[in-house]
């Protein structure tokens, strides 16, 4: 059936419909910036921002373990969490400053991760997966439930203090903390450091080849055991630096404080396209950009915020499977 | 030939439960356990019964499924709801819960079983087909047209129906149930409202697997870990919608109907029911999925029914122990139902064996007397330690066992069904070496 | 062979499931006393979690009354439970202490959003509650409206409380306000739904009520609207803790309102510089000069090394209460315990209690300031 003469007529409703959308979008985002006033949506960016920053510290963990082991790696929240209570315990009991502090947080949580590493995952490597990832669930019940006993860090919420004051600069209405420009400083800091490593060092070098065929690299040579040691190390490092960060942002912190942002940290990994370095760190920042302006714009957006975030997860997933920057799946027959 | 007598399987099985269950229950009317005791034991029961529907789902179809919370939040809060109507009437009448619910159920499924009967993807296909002289852009904008409004009209259509039914049925419910003995009807609606809440369940199941299912393993169970968290979600923000529900501050005076008798009852059945599943033509399909996708589709198995009804399956028996659980407790928070309790089921088919029943059965009795147990043993002042021996044991067992306690082992009846061999004779003059062996 | 094993294994399990539920039951801070019935009392409270603090008070003050009537020749038995301030691990501690341990009468909860479910089950059981400090209404009465037969509390209710606040913020010359609330929590959406309603009524505006939940950390979306809002008073009827955590951001965002809060501030662990220039509701003061609120304040200084919080003393007056209509009843009855106490006529540290027919005590609010790093007594509120 050559509906001929339908042509013309349906070029012109599909380029009126797309037109309309374009503009609706358009139309949507000026009407968001004008809804409070410029100041106010800057304002929202930005904290978003610093919140996807902080994301992006952990979301590397999970997504350089996942791409060299394929394991979900459920304890990585709470070597954040050691993260943010070792520092908390520098800065008070010692005195020391913020990079000092960051730096011992690191260092601890390194060790501590490569100590779950030898003990849990290792002898499992060639156990079925789901059998490491319970252990993974199992490690993480025992270090947030371990560390709330009452001689290691007790089961209370603690005021995190701060290792230097708050300044707030007024640049023309809207307020930028020297915690935002902390956050982001050190975070692009590691980020560009980790960059260096993977992309241009002999070990960076080793750790993608184990991820593409474990295999393959053991046949060149390389020390299997000890890139995947590495890459739980600088994960946890990671994520130490982040517990820092968060614990200065939001200066809570409690035993069980990692469990929601290594959800969001994750969700926005694999967002991002999991195993990819550069995807956990577009997908982090998507994700804090998400929550909060989401709090800042939708009526109830602050009882919807995690709601929000996960149902843009689910629309990624029913288009691109593979999230935003993932490589696509190919299906060896 | 001798005929070695054998006792049938489903009788030593039978004996079995009939004991558990009348020890229990005994132990209970004689006040030989305390209420805590049995509360644990029901707890258990519907523990296992959550833990079967996710073996269906994990341990026999292969798929890595995190939101298996999400359906038992549903079966709760949605059973609650319907005898909550019974007892005190919120919604201002017995039954409306109740009758809303079944009809939009049944309404809904009618929809997609005419959405099936138009097929509807073959129509999009002949429809693009019959376009292509068109730029793909119009293409597209033709074809959504036409489709949003076939569906418009058939949803359309739907919801009258559901209207018009929930109102029959209303009438029918309320001239009928309250005819009856207080105590038939008592348990009558619980077991109707059950039943009502574990069919939303699977019907959402139904229709959150199908664009789900095609995902490969982990992305899976990551989609279906952020479907629990959108349900925890939207249970937090429920009192919006339904006062009665009071969002996150948690649904009370919900009656209190749950006793072992049902929940053993339940159990029994959905044991008896799964087992007849796997060794069915059906469960067969459903583990060749698992096995290896691609050589079950070329065996001419349709995989994506396979996947669809484990899913379904799975999700109805989570409606069903998440009712239960509901009309333990009196009360509902939506607390219970974070992804971080949703590691529970996980734990106890992997604890026990995936792809075992009786594995799944054993692991939720255990798990439940480790916690359980514990909080008892332990001396005052140091129930926290619960928490922190409860994940060293499952490590030290992940490290001993790697494939569970009972690996895919199965006892007694839950094995596969006996086939009694036959002894076919060959024709004489057939090669001597074959003539000993059985076919 | 290997069926008789896993059948063996079967019937082992229930039968260590039923003997576990044999073992004998242990019970905490002894006995005492020498003549009467002994009364098994259990303390429900929040020992750990969110506001340890509330829990730890709460206990100490009514351990004191308890000692103080075992020297008088009482006999009770003390049961302890730890609720967290959480709805599902109080009617676990609920049912463990009615059913395990045989409590016939809880002092608990410190949280409303804990005390609403204990509240069911203890109905359910015929025991009776007293709490001390949970103030949201529906406590002690079912969602027809009836009143529970076995609930009491020893405080004022919330639509109380925020008339308190919101007659306070019109006092302090506030035209608007912005309001932040837990939505998840019984006592802090209760206490915000009347402290707006009663704001309103006055004439003033709420422009921003805005809702979060328990685990929020990042409140900066949320203060900055308030910021944008540009109000004169913000109402944080939260926990300690929770109002530490957004006071370190409100400062961040340059906002400048007055900080008005409720009697779940009240913790040592509040953090009075940060709160500096605001006020919160209380259910007393410490400065009162009354003889039996001085002379309950150096006993407990002398026993405990500080000074108690209105949790403390609220608990004192719960368990005198409850020690009082014990002592009427003169048997382990506890219908009878019950319908002595809502006769009861009772004066305390808090105040003069009596029961009105919901089982609340009609009490007057003390309004503390925040100020120099320290709390000071402000004013007294009565009820009209």
């Amino acid at each position: 059936m050559k509906l001929t003469w339908l042509r013309l007529p349906l070029k012109v409703i599909a380029w009126v419909v797309y037109m309309l959308l374009a503009a609706g979008i358009v139309y949507g985002v000026i009407g968001l910036i004008r809804l409070n006033g410029p100041v106010f949506f800057l304002q929202a960016v930005l904290d978003g921002l610093k919140l996807g920053f902080v994301y992006a510290l952990i979301a590397l963990g999970y997504t350089m373990v996942y791409g060299i082991v394929r394991l979900i790696n459920f304890a990585h929240c709470d070597v954040f969490m050691v993260g943010s209570f070792a520092s908390y315990y520098a800065i008070t009991r010692f005195g020391w400053g913020f990079i000092p502090a960051i730096l011992l947080a690191m260092l601890i949580c390194v060790l501590l991760n490569i100590t779950i590493e030898r003990i849990a995952y290792k002898p499992l490597r060639d156990a079925p997966r789901i059998t490491s990832l319970i252990t993974a669930i199992g490690v993480s019940f025992f270090l947030e439930y371990f560390t709330a006993l009452k001689f290691v860090f007790g089961a209370d919420f603690i005021t995190y203090k701060r290792p230097f004051e708050v300044v707030v600069w007024d640049i023309g209405g809207v307020l930028l903390t020297n915690i935002t420009v902390i956050i982001a400083g050190v975070t692009l800091l590691l980020l560009i450091l980790l960059l260096y490593v993977i992309n241009q060092t002999k070990v960076g070098t080793a750790m993608r080849a184990t991820s593409m065929d474990k295999s393959a690299a053991r046949l060149m040579g390389i020390n299997i055991d000890g890139v995947i040691t590495l890459t739980f190390a600088i994960g946890a490092a990671l994520a130490g630096a982040g517990g820092v960060l968060y614990a200065i942002a939001f200066p809570q912190i409690w035993t069980f404080m990692g469990i929601m942002p290594g959800l969001k940290a994750f969700v926005a990994a694999v967002l991002g396209g999991i195993g990819n370095i550069t995807g956990a760190v577009v997908g982090s920042l998507l994700m804090g950009e998400i929550e909060v302006l989401t709090v800042s714009f939708l009526p109830i957006g602050s009882r919807l915020r995690d709601l929000v975030a996960f149902l843009v997860l689910i629309i990624v997933f029913l288009v691109k499977p593979t999230g935003i920057l993932g490589e696509p799946q190919v299906e060896k027959v | 030939m001798q005929v070695l007598r054998r006792i049938p399987s489903w009788l030593t099985t039978a004996i079995v439960a009939v004991l558990v269950f009348f020890l229990v229950y005994i132990a209970n009317a004689t006040r030989l356990i305390t209420p805590y005791v049995y509360i644990v034991t029901e707890l258990a029961g519907i523990a296992a019964i959550s833990a079967l529907g996710l073996n269906l789902i994990y341990g026999f179809n292969g798929q890595f499924s995190l939101g298996h919370i999400g359906f038992y939040a549903i079966g709760a809060y949605s059973s609650a709801l319907i005898t909550k109507d019974f007892v005190s009437r919120w919604s201002g009448g017995q039954f409306t819960a109740f009758s809303w619910l079944l009809a939009g159920i049944i309404c809904m499924v009618l929809v997609l079983q005419s959405f099936k009967w138009l097929h509807l993807g073959s129509m999009r296909k002949r429809l693009v087909n019959n376009l292509s002289y068109l730029k793909p852009y119009e293409q597209m904008i033709l074809v959504a047209i036409v489709m949003i409004a076939i569906a418009a009209v058939i949803l359309a259509t739907g919801a009258a129906a559901a209207w018009l039914l929930q109102k029959g049925l209303n009438i029918v419910l309320s001239v009928t149930i309250p005819a009856l003995p207080a105590v038939v009807s008592k348990n009558l609606m619980l077991l109707l409202g059950l039943l009502t809440g574990a069919s939303l369940a699977a019907l959402v199941a139904y229709l959150v697997g199908l664009p789900l299912l095609r995902l490969s393993s982990d992305y899976f169970g990551i989609a279906t870990l952020g479907f629990a968290i959108v349900v925890y979600t939207l249970l937090q923000n429920s009192d919006l919608v339904i006062a009665t529900m009071k969002g996150a501050r948690g649904m009370v005076e919900i009656p209190r109907w749950t006793n072992w008798t049902w929940v053993f009852l339940l159990l029994l059945v959905s044991v008896i029911v799964m087992r007849n599943l796997i060794h069915s033509s059906h469960g067969r399909a459903i583990l060749s999925v698992r096995e290896d996708n691609v050589a079950a589709k070329a065996m001419g198995i349709d995989t994506t029914q396979s996947k669809v009804l484990a899913f379904t399956i799975g999700g109805f028996y989570a409606g069903i122990a998440g009712g239960l659980y509901a009309h333990l407790q009196g009360f509902l928070h939506p607390s219970t139902f974070d992804f971080v309790r949703g590691f529970d089921p996980l734990i106890i088919i992997v604890f026990g064996g995936l792809g075992s029943m009786t594995g799944t059965l054993v692991a939720s009795a255990l798990f439940s007397i480790i916690i359980e147990g514990l909080r008892v043993i332990l001396p005052q002042g140091f129930e926290d330690w619960r928490f922190v021996i409860y994940p060293i044991l499952l490590l030290i067992i992940m490290l001993l066992r790697q494939r569970g306690l009972l690996g895919s082992v199965e006892w007694g009846w839950l094995n596969a069904p006996y086939v009694p061999v036959r002894d076919i004779p060959l024709a004489s003059g057939v090669d001597g070496a074959n003539s000993g062996e059985e076919v | 062979m290997k069926s008789k094993l896993f059948a063996a294994l079967a019937i082992l399990m229930v039968l260590s499931l039923v003997l576990t539920g044999c073992q004998p039951t242990t019970t905490s801070p002894g006995t005492g006393g020498t003549d009467g019935p002994t009364f098994k009392v259990a303390i429900v409270v929040p020992l750990s979690g969110d506001v340890k603090t509330f829990g730890e008070s709460t206990r100490d003050g009514a351990m004191m009354a308890i000692e103080e009537a075992r020297a008088a020749g009482m006999r009770i038995d003390v049961v302890m439970a730890d609720s967290k301030c959480d709805a599902a691990e109080a009617a676990n501690a609920a049912n463990k202490v009615i059913t395990q341990d045989g409590a016939k009468y809880i002092i608990g909860e410190v949280c409303s959003s804990a005390s609403i479910p204990i509240s069911q089950i203890a109905e359910q059981n015929k025991v009776l509650q007293i709490s001390p400090t949970s103030t949201n209404p529906v406590v002690t009465i079912n969602e027809d409206g009836s009143v529970k037969q076995y609930v009491f509390r020893a405080c004022f209710l919330d639509p109380f409380q925020g008339e308190v606040m919101a007659a306070l913020a019109i006092e302090l010359g506030a035209k608007s306000a912005a309001i932040l609330f837990d939505v998840g929590n019984d006592y802090v959406k209760g206490l915000a739904e009347y402290a707006k309603a009663s704001f309103e009524a006055a004439g003033g505006t709420v422009p921003v009520y805005e809702a979060y939940t328990k685990n929020d950390t990042d409140f900066s979306a949320v203060l900055g609207k308030v910021a944008d809002a540009n109000v004169d008073v913000l109402f944080l009827p939260d926990y300690y803790n929770k109002v530490n955590l957004i006071a370190q951001q409100v400062k961040e965002k340059g906002i400048t309102a007055i900080m008005v809060g409720g009697d779940g501030w009240d913790s040592p662990e509040l953090d009075l510089n940060l709160m500096e220039g605001g006020y919160f509701s209380n259910h007393y003061s410490p400065d009162d000069p009354r003889d039996v609120v001085q002379n309950f304040v150096k006993a407990y200084q002398e026993k405990y090394g500080a000074i108690p919080d209105a949790l403390a003393t609220l608990a004192y007056d719960a368990a005198k209460i409850l020690i009082q209509a014990l002592d009427e009843a003169g048997e382990d009855n506890p219908t009878l315990v019950a319908e002595k106490m809502a006769a009861i006529k009772f004066s305390g540290v808090s105040g003069d209690i009596s029961f009105d027919a919901q089982h609340n005590p009609v009490k007057k609010a003390a309004v503390i300031k925040v100020t120099g790093g320290k709390t000071e007594f402000f004013k007294f509120v009565a009820p009209n």
